[in-house]
């Protein structure tokens, strides 16, 4: 069996051993039912909740809100981290806030969002946006910084013009931390529109998930953190599986 | 001095006009959310300083910083602590970190949030949930910076030190350490900015003391003046410490190199 494939079965099995574990631990009671459904029970339930479709409108209301905050997160902080990228001065200022981004609580402001543009999705629009855009800007200066000099100077022998040296060279070389930018940026437009959601909202997965909490329905509560959980994890799958492949095809 | 050193102290000039011209952009644009939003909403900048510096004057608010002061050194030293422990022995056996490591991404990118109602199911009100929530949003950076800062050890200074025949507690110590200290660093910062978060956090739903219970009790009680206040003096410490740390790590990257 190649290296690869022996990684691959070891941590599958590591996550299936978790499961089990925490199944085994819960059926036999070590750990109370107040506090940890097994995860079977909490699939179960998930199935249920799907099949009756009462949080249909949840998810779709959170999936929306997400999907729009993502886009906007990595279209302007790319456009950010560019300018930023050109206009060195600006960038030796704004870097100490970049570093300390993400020590701010943003969904602190999610009360002042509300009184801004009133109680509907476009607070956590703006909360799951300003979360995620900074991680794209970080990710892109660093894509940026690593071009290496070579690939600029014999784009410029080849005498490309600025848009295709762009295209051809810089983004390229610049993608591996695009990437990782991208899955960032997923992530914190999550992290960013559920717990706005938990806060004050009436919609979304994160109120679901507050307000099963809130009226003791622990069933409910764990089939929606699973389906959370299984969701982001699947997205992040999923584009890692995208980025190996270009890495792959760039290789050869 | 070197011509280098000499330009690098006038640029720090520039740095630190440029860094006030984009603190007076913020407070602009606090003012005009202001004049936009009105009362309900935000507290004017100046009227905000205000009434923070008497805050900061009162016995009563220092309680709370201390409770969250210390909340947040327990989590922090649990993150470090654990995170670098790990990082270096996932770092050290390369099946393991490798088994590992795209969990541990994974675990990095869900929305721990969502996590909180069992956090307090298992911990209860109060510190310990508090902490256990800062170390689970710290801990993951720090140890994935440790691990990948161990693997990515030019293996050069490991064969140098066979050659020299060091004992195993001897590369470690003067091989090891000072070749992966500098990323570490840079893990404990992204840490520091996590578990300080997951504090805060924590506080926000969980207790009855400390800033973030003070921000979200003025959210509740639209107390607007108190929660502009708190955020503001949270955000100010949260940039003073991270622009410290910051330095350190500058000075680390450019002394290894």
């Amino acid at each position: 069996m190649s290296r690869a494939a022996r990684i691959a079965w070891w941590r599958a099995g590591v996550i299936v051993g978790a499961v089990l574990l925490l199944e085994l631990l819960c059926r036999a009671e070590i750990i109370s039912r107040l506090v940890l459904l097994p995860p079977s029970e909490m699939a179960a339930t998930l199935w249920e909740l799907l099949l009756a479709g009462e949080v249909n409108q949840h998810m779709a209301q959170t999936f929306s809100t997400v999907a729009i905050a993502f886009a906007l997160a990595v279209v302007i902080g790319f456009l950010v981290g560019a300018a930023i990228h050109r206009l060195p001065r600006i960038r030796r200022a704004v870097d100490p806030l970049l570093a300390s981004y993400y020590s701010i609580p943003f969904f602190v402001f999610y009360p002042l969002l509300i009184a801004l543009f009133g109680l509907n999705t476009v607070p956590l629009i703006v909360i799951g946006f300003v979360f995620a855009m900074a991680a794209m800007v970080i990710a892109t200066l660093n894509g940026l910084d690593r071009v290496p000099r070579v690939l600029l100077k014999t784009a410029k022998i080849h005498r490309l013009g600025r848009v295709r040296s762009v295209l051809l060279v810089t983004l390229p070389a610049a993608a591996p931390y695009l990437f990782t930018g991208l899955k960032l940026a997923l992530a914190y437009s999550f992290i960013g529109i559920i717990a706005g959601e938990f806060i004050l909202s009436g919609g979304g997965l994160g109120y679901s998930i507050a307000y099963a909490y809130e009226s003791f329905d622990n069933r409910t509560m764990y089939a929606l953190m699973l389906f959370v959980l299984l969701i982001v994890t699947v997205m992040n799958m999923a584009l890692h599986l995208w980025e190996q492949r270009l890495l792959k095809r760039r290789s050869r | 001095m070197s011509p280098r050193a000499a330009s690098s102290t006038a640029g720090a000039d520039t740095r630190r006009f440029d860094m006030l011209v984009l603190l007076a952009l913020a407070v602009a644009v606090w003012q005009g959310l202001y004049e936009y939003a009105g009362e309900v909403a935000i507290t004017p900048p100046l009227a905000t300083v205000r009434y923070a510096a008497e805050l900061l004057g009162t016995a009563g608010f220092w309680d709370h910083v201390a409770e969250t002061v210390k909340a947040f050194v327990y989590a922090l030293v649990i993150s470090a602590a654990l995170g670098v422990a790990v990082g270096m022995v996932l770092g050290l056996r390369r099946f393991a970190g490798d088994v590992a490591e795209p969990i541990l991404v994974a675990l990095y990118t869900i929305p721990k949030v969502t996590l909180y109602p069992v956090m307090l199911l298992i911990f209860g009100l109060g510190l310990s949930a508090k902490v256990a929530f800062g170390v689970i949003h710290g801990v993951i950076p720090v140890i994935l910076f440790t691990l990948n800062a161990v693997k990515n050890v030019n293996p050069v200074y490991l064969r140098t030190a066979r050659v020299l025949r060091l004992g195993q507690w001897r590369t470690a110590t003067t091989v090891l350490a000072p070749a992966v200290t500098p990323e570490i660093i840079t893990g404990l910062r992204v840490g520091f900015s996590l578990t300080m978060l997951g504090v805060l956090i924590g506080e926000m739903f969980a207790s009855q003391r400390g800033l973030g219970f003070l921000i979200i009790n003025g959210i509740n009680s639209h107390n607007v003046r108190l929660t502009t206040a708190v955020i503001l003096v949270v955000i100010v410490f949260a940039i003073a410490a991270n622009t410290l740390l910051l330095a350190l790590d500058h000075r680390l990257h450019r002394g290894a190199r």
